[in-house]
């Protein structure tokens, strides 16, 4: 992509020094306001429509599926003895990775005055509330009694004087994970105020205002405002930084503290930080590019933001294939013959054509991130992405119940075998997913308005916080 | 109600607990029950026992109450209805003692103010009974929650239990409440009463007094019960030209007949294991089938428990086609076909010299090599302990091989020590084949007018070239089916009588030794279902006579030999016990066994067929768990996992791997087996190391089609396959692949031997199972502790925190794997003991069993050939620092000051983390709701000591955490230490040979101790540092120097 010809006249932001902008010229403010309000205020094609039908029909199987478990049982899914946690368990770690590509977009970038953020941060933020609301069904239903599990894992004073067990890696993921959701939601919502208040602005119908007008709180846009927020915003950015690393180390937790091998290793936390960032920037990759093309945000998710994208994914993907040698390594170094045996299960068990997708996915189909052209290539990206996707959901397979079904004692070896209903829970989840994205774009600014627009030419602002 | 007779009770003394009520009944005249009724009318409210109470020191009562056992109408009355009974059972503590001749009217239930002897609500009590299978007893005590059975446990005092029991006794009292027993007399299919029945039969006997009987015929199984004897002879004088058949689809007379043809009279014999230095078993799983088998199980383990400086320790050789509990726990197992055993034991009589046994004859093949050697240094084995060898062959074996095993004894001096000949146990015993075809052959002649059938199944488990079902369909006569269910047999006859379960029966028997046992009941007949004493005396136009005074008359008229006229008192001492003390069949001296015998013997062996190498055998055995099939419909014996396969619900044809290759099967395909008499099963393949090469076995007990919603359509039938001259299998079979295949349920992976192979899981296997020869156990006997990845031992007491100190009590068990023979007694009774559910095919083939206990089989060595079989009962190990309570969140599983980890149903939501982190995988599961809430029956043989779990809680072992309760309890209130032995778990109280040891680790005098300061004691998986309370004693073989194997 080259330049406008104007282009010496723009001074170049600080810290990009590649040729592809962030923001394609050409754009005012209030040509970026009309162009993301366009997806909100706009005519919807009936593919929108129709994908919102699909979605919510997938909606609607996740309650079903959720409603037979209720009534009947967690024997409707695969589990049994010793493979006690299946896909249930698979889908809750799957979807927190994945949550975790908005937090750092929109913090840890942030905090490193990486401008590229701007343009994707709302939308992998909304992507991360929505896979901590599905990763969240799983710990709940999972659960032999729900009805009591929701509340008896929360330190509430009670009658029967008694509290959680502190010591268990699953109470330290009731409250990461509801910080991770509390704290994500309330940067999401504060990074959302002034652009409510443009809608508020913008929209002609009484109820719109109304609603919009009640979310956005009262924002003036006033000087004062403008300075609470951003010390708001640098606050909760702050807070958010280390639940990055934070929460999925915890729920990392929930396998390292375990004694079953291939679960009990200290490379868990680093190793599933990075794989949850390398699975949330691929699914933010994933939903991104057809989102760009099918609502013509070229303008503003940029080759450049594709490009950084799949050099973080790159990285990431690096530093759990990284993992995977280290596991291996240990495994046989430590001349555990129990270590040892679950590594040789693993890759030449009865699952071994889950490890070796898992290797094609996360290992091999990366490779061409290496090369320029894989990067700038839209196709590759997505079709990489994909990949990634089904790999890190493979990953959580590989070391739950692979590790599982074989453990210490050779009597008690078992298969897991996963019913239909695991998999209509685990795509009810996605559906959920899907359809919580499309009423996102459809009512919310999917790209953060007021940020863009302090990229624009006219807005060029030296020394603030957002570049 | 009847009078129950307690005999185990925790404080008061055993006697007669009517004594006091007796004394206000002196002068009384009689009882007006209309009066009495008015009495009762009259009071109002709460005050019912009370005005009871006061109606008991009335005279008129006292005249009543004077008769201790209440008669039945003279009518047959139809019985208490189920809805009756259970308002009766529930009031049946305040019941006992008061007759049943009045109906007791609807009542709120109040506590009493006076309560009567020994009843206390909420304290079990334990009355002495027996069970019998094929007419022999083993002696019971049953423990009694609040009037109704609810768990078996053996007789202590009861030679041929000693405490123990087997599978089958364990599962009996399921039975009991099986709502798929009949529960009416039926008619043609439709309900009938007894009181038409009687009338029916009334007529036709009336008939065959003009013909002295000669149409009248009687089948039952074997019995050895006095009574019954006597009531059938009682008949045959009534109706001298009357036939009694027999009919038994277990056992084969062939040993009792080659005996007798050895011998010159009719003998049993029973064995003495705690004599035998030398024993080997031959295609026979004495230590598990059988009679007597919890008794020899029991005997066989007290020369295996090895310490150091210990006595010597026995040698088991065991020859079978199909590995069984026995040849597993063999030093050396030999792998051989069922048609070349004959051989093998003539080889075997010719090595030890036996007079008509020439060393090689010329006619037959001879041996191959390995076999030949095997029973060569046997035979040197054998010869070396004269007078201390035993040689057990199977019933399935031909009478040729019972007569040189006879001869074998004679020649080894074991007549008399090991092996003692006795009178026959059975009244009139005769040959069950050869009785059944007589009566058929009366059948079909037209000969019979009246047949009761009574115990037996013939048309279901005789062999099916007797074609049974069309040969009673085309016969004219009543017939009459007495029997537990409305089976297959049932069918094919007019009237359908319910029979009494033994938990409700009066009776008696003898056990395997010949001790005369006592049958009481534990609970009045749930269906009104009466004895086979009861029909009898009903034939005998005594219809009135309860089964309790049948029986009182047998032991009153000095009837038996087995003891002279007992008084009352006597008597009473006799239910209370279970036995007649010293009853046992003393052994008589046989004559010598001659030469021609012998001789004919060997000649008949050498003229048996002899298949070749590439030939396929079939071998039909009965099943380990449901045995010829008349368990099938106990929901608990189905889903045990049967040993060394671990199947479950279904049988199999068992092949070798290497026979499975030659014929291109896998595992769970269906196969077409066709025998040479031309008869056809279909059934799936399942492949089991250790089984002979050449060699399908199948088991029989399943197929059926009319045994109750459990075992209906389960398995298939392999009754089709037998035929009456070829009963235990064929010589030669067609395998044809129908292309079908069929999921079967298994609790140990399909593959538990893929990984055998590598050298590291081999390492994993020797950590499990520890094992070593006697000799290797002599030279160094920490052997169990310099293995694995701990040599000289994990210290564990490297730690930062100081720990618990356990003072007061502190649980732990300790397992013998020396004396464990894995024959599931104790698997059974923890299911009865803790309330758990059976969660039926599907989900025991989703890896769902719920049992809290269970048996780990291990093969070692190669896949054809495992040098050894190994079983570890697996309990929770109550792990000082146990993973599960970290990483419950919830806080559902702590640990005990005592050092147990409790398990709390009501905190736990259901995470399973406490299931994953178990390196042991002891816990369980409910996945779905597995209790069944509906069936009223299943209540009342719940234990109410136990929480029954509902949907979505993890249960375990807690060492039977309501039996420490409740005698710690006990002994705090008393203030006195518990003393060893009081407690006993579950799992430990059932097994035979007392393999599992529990008790206080701080009693430093208390058997646990002293098993765990043993130096085969280890820990499993001590490396990872859970401290288990449960510990093991490893395994120490006695293998023979001169056999390399």
């Amino acid at each position: 992509m080259s330049l406008a010809p104007a282009d010496h006249l723009i001074p170049k932001p600080f810290g990009t020094p590649s040729e592809v902008p962030v923001i394609a010229p050409g754009h005012s403010p209030a040509s970026v306001t009309d162009k993301i309000s366009s997806v909100v205020f706009g005519r919807m094609p009936l593919w929108f429509y129709a994908g919102m039908a699909v979605m919510f029909g997938g909606v609607m199987m996740l309650l079903a599926a959720l409603t037979k478990l209720v009534f009947v049982g967690i024997g409707i899914w695969g589990n049994n003895n010793p493979v006690g946690w299946g896909f249930d368990i698979i889908n809750f770690v799957w979807w927190i990775g994945i949550g975790h590509a908005g937090t750092l977009i929109s913090a840890i970038l942030l905090l490193l005055n990486q401008e590229w953020r701007t343009s994707i941060n709302r939308f992998a933020e909304a992507m991360t509330l929505f896979a901590v609301a599905c990763a969240l069904i799983f710990p709940l239903f999972h659960t032999g009694r729900p009805w009591l599990a929701i509340y008896w894992l929360l330190p509430y004073p009670n009658t029967m004087a008694i509290w959680p067990n502190f010591r268990s890696p699953l109470i330290w993921d009731v409250f990461a994970v509801s910080t991770y959701g509390a704290v994500s939601l309330l940067f999401w919502f504060i990074g959302l105020l002034p652009d409510l208040a443009s809608f508020r602005d913008r929209t002609k119908k009484a109820w719109q205002k109304r609603t919009y007008g009640a979310l956005s709180m009262g924002w003036r846009g006033s000087a004062r405002h403008w300075h609470n927020y951003e010390s708001a915003y640098l606050l909760l950015a702050g807070l958010s930084t280390p639940l990055v690393l934070s929460v999925h180390s915890v729920v990392s937790f929930d396998f390292a503290v375990g004694q079953v091998p291939g679960w009990h290793a200290t490379i868990f936390p680093p190793y599933f930080v990075a794989g949850a960032v390398f699975a949330g920037f691929a699914m933010v990759l994933t939903l991104m590019i057809p989102l760009r093309k099918f609502f013509g945000l070229q303008d503003f998710i940029t080759m450049k933001h594709m490009d950084n994208m799949g050099k973080v994914m790159l990285v990431t993907g690096l530093i759990v294939g990284y993992g995977y040698l280290v596991e291996i390594f240990t495994a046989w170094y430590s001349g555990n013959i129990y270590e040892w045996y679950m590594m040789r299960n693993r890759v030449f068990g009865p699952y071994r054509w889950i490890w070796m997708s898992l290797i094609l996915c996360n290992v091999l189909a990366i490779q061409p991130l290496w090369f320029a052209r894989a990067r700038k290539s839209i196709a590759a990206l997505w079709i990489i992405s994909m990949f990634v996707n089904f790999g890190m959901w493979f990953e959580r397979f590989v070391i739950i119940p692979t590790s599982l079904h074989r453990d210490f004692l050779p009597g008690s070896w078992g298969m897991y075998y996963p019913t239909r209903w695991d998999f209509a829970t685990f795509f009810g989840t996605i559906g959920l997913f899907m359809a919580l994205m499309f009423l996102f774009v459809r009512v919310l600014p999917s790209i953060a308005m007021f940020e863009m627009k302090t990229l624009t030419t006219d807005a060029r602002v030296k020394g603030g916080s957002h570049g | 109600m009847t009078e129950l007779a307690p005999s185990r009770t925790d404080s008061s003394p055993a006697g007669d607990c009517h004594a006091e009520w007796k004394k206000g009944g002196a002068e009384a005249t009689g009882l007006d029950l209309a009066a009495a009724r008015e009495k009762l009318a009259t009071r109002r409210g709460p005050a019912y026992w009370r005005s009871l109470e006061e109606l008991s020191e009335a005279p008129e009562f006292g005249e009543l109450l004077d008769r201790e056992f209440p008669r039945f109408a003279a009518e047959w009355p139809d019985g208490v209805s189920r809805r009756n009974f259970l308002q009766l059972a529930a009031a049946s503590l305040g019941l006992a003692g008061l007759t049943a001749c009045t109906r007791q009217p609807i009542e709120k239930i109040v506590p009493w103010l006076k309560q009567p002897e020994q009843v206390l609500p909420g304290k079990p009590l334990h009355f002495a009974t027996s069970m019998t299978l094929s007419g022999v007893a083993i002696g019971l005590l049953v423990e009694s929650h609040g009037g109704r059975p609810t768990k078996i446990e053996g007789n202590p005092d009861h030679p041929a239990s000693l405490g123990g029991t087997d599978a089958v006794s364990q599962a009996s009292v399921l039975g009991l409440y099986d709502p798929d027993r009949s529960q009416h007399a039926a008619r043609l299919g439709r309900i009938g009463s007894w009181n038409d029945f009687s009338n029916e039969l009334a007529a036709a006997l009336r008939a065959q007094d003009a013909l002295g009987g000669s149409g009248l015929r009687l089948l039952t199984g074997p019995t050895t019960s006095p009574t019954e004897a006597r009531l059938i002879g009682e008949l045959r004088s009534r109706f001298p030209q009357a036939q009694w058949h027999r009919w038994d689809p277990l056992a084969d007379a062939g040993r009792r007949h080659a005996l007798a043809a050895a011998l010159g009279v009719p003998l049993e014999a029973r064995f003495d294991l705690a004599s035998a230095d030398v024993i080997l078993a031959l295609e026979s799983d004495f230590l598990t089938s059988g009679p007597g088998a919890v008794r020899y199980a029991h005997d066989f383990a007290s020369r295996r428990r090895v310490a150091e400086g210990s006595a010597a320790m026995n040698r088991l050789y065991a020859a079978e086609s199909s590995p069984s509990p026995t040849g597993s726990v063999a030093d050396h197992r030999l792998r051989l076909r069922p048609s070349a055993i004959p051989r093998a034991v003539q080889a075997l009589a010719a090595h030890l010299g036996v007079a008509g046994v020439s060393a090689s004859p010329p006619e037959s093949p001879a041996l191959d090599e390995a076999t030949a050697r095997w029973i060569a240094a046997v035979a040197t084995d054998l010869a070396a302990h004269p007078g201390r060898a035993l040689v057990v062959a199977g019933e399935t074996l031909p009478a040729a091989v019972h007569v040189l095993v006879a001869a074998i004894h004679e020649k080894l001096g074991a007549s008399g020590a090991t092996v003692l000949y006795t009178a026959p146990l059975e009244a009139e015993p005769v040959d069950p084949l050869a009785s059944l075809a007589e009566l058929l052959a009366d059948l079909q002649a037209g000969k019979v007018d009246l047949l009761l059938i009574s115990g037996v199944n013939p048309v279901y488990d005789a062999p099916a070239d007797l074609e049974v079902a069309r040969i009673l369909r085309e016969s004219r006569g009543h017939r009459f089916h007495h029997g537990l269910y409305d089976d297959e047999t049932a069918e094919y006859c007019h009237w359908h009588l319910p029979a009494a379960h033994y938990l409700e029966s009066w009776g008696d028997a003898r056990a395997y030794d010949g001790t005369a046992s006592l049958v009481q009941p534990l609970i009045e007949p749930l269906y009104s279902g009466k004895t086979l004493s009861e029909i009898l005396a009903a034939m005998l136009g005594r219809g009135g006579e309860s089964a309790y005074d049948l029986l009182r008359e047998t032991w009153a008229s000095g009837h038996t030999a087995l003891s002279a006229a007992l008084s009352d008192d006597a008597f009473r001492k006799l239910l209370h016990d279970g036995l007649s003390a010293g009853s046992a069949t003393p052994a008589t001296v046989p004559a010598l066994v001659s030469v021609t015998a012998v001789a004919a013997a060997a000649s008949a062996i050498a003229a048996l067929p002899a298949p070749s190498e590439n030939d396929l055998e079939l071998a039909l055995r009965p099943d380990p768990s449901v045995l010829d099939g008349r368990f099938a419909n106990n929901g608990w014996l189905q889903e045990l996992p049967k040993p060394i396969t671990k199947l479950t619900w279904d049988n199999a044809v068992l092949l070798s791997p290497r026979t499975a290759e030659r014929l291109g099967v896998h595992g769970e395909q269906v196969v077409e087996i066709t025998t040479t008499e031309g008869r056809k099963a279909s059934g799936p393949v399942w492949i089991l190391p250790g089984q002979a090469d050449g060699v399908a076995t199948v088991h029989l007990g399943y197929g059926r089609t009319r045994a109750g919603k459990v075992a209906n359509e389960i398995g298939f039938s392999a009754y089709v396959l037998q035929t009456a001259s070829s009963r235990w299998g064929s010589t030669s079979i067609t395998v044809r692949k129908t292309g079908d295949q069929v999921k079967l349920a298994t609790t140990q992976g399909h593959h538990a031997i893929d990984w055998m192979r590598e050298e590291s899981e081999q390492a994993a296997v020797r950590a499990v199972v520890r094992q070593a020869s006697l000799a290797e156990y002599r030279a160094n006997p920490n052997f169990a502790h310099g293995e694995g990845h701990a040599a000289g031992g994990l210290d564990t007491s490297v730690s930062f925190h100081p720990g618990f100190e356990y003072k007061g009590y502190a649980w732990g068990m300790a397992i013998d794997l020396n004396s464990c023979t894995g024959c599931n007694a104790c698997v059974v009774a923890c299911q009865a003991e803790n309330n758990i559910p059976v969660v039926g095919k599907d989900q025991v083939a989703r890896g769902r069993e719920m049992h809290w206990i269970r048996i780990d089989r291990y093969f070692q060595g190669d896949i054809d050939a495992p040098a050894g079989i190994a079983s570890q009962p697996i309990v929770c190990m109550q792990c000082e620092q146990a993973p599960c309570e970290v990483v419950c969140p919830v806080a559902a599983t702590t640990h005990s000051t005592e050092g147990l980890n409790d398990m709390v149903y009501n905190r736990c939501v259901g995470t399973r983390y406490c299931a994953n982190n178990c390196p042991y995988k002891v816990r369980r599961f409910n996945f779905l709701l597995y209790q069944d809430w509906e069936t009223e029956q299943f209540k009342l043989q719940r234990n109410p000591d136990v929480t029954v779990r509902s949907r979505g809680v993890m249960e375990k072992c807690t060492y039977c955490v309501q039996r420490i309760n409740r005698v710690r309890l006990a002994a705090d209130r008393d203030q006195v230490q518990v003393a060893d032995g009081e407690i006993r778990t579950a799992c430990q109280q059932a097994c035979p040979t007392r393999a599992i040891h529990f008790g206080n680790l701080n009693d430093v005098s208390s058997d646990v101790v002293a098993m765990k300061k043993n130096s085969r004691n280890y820990s499993l998986l001590e490396e990872l540092g859970t401290r288990p309370r449960t510990t093991y004693l490893a395994m120490v073989k006695n293998p023979n120097p001169e056999l390399a194997a």
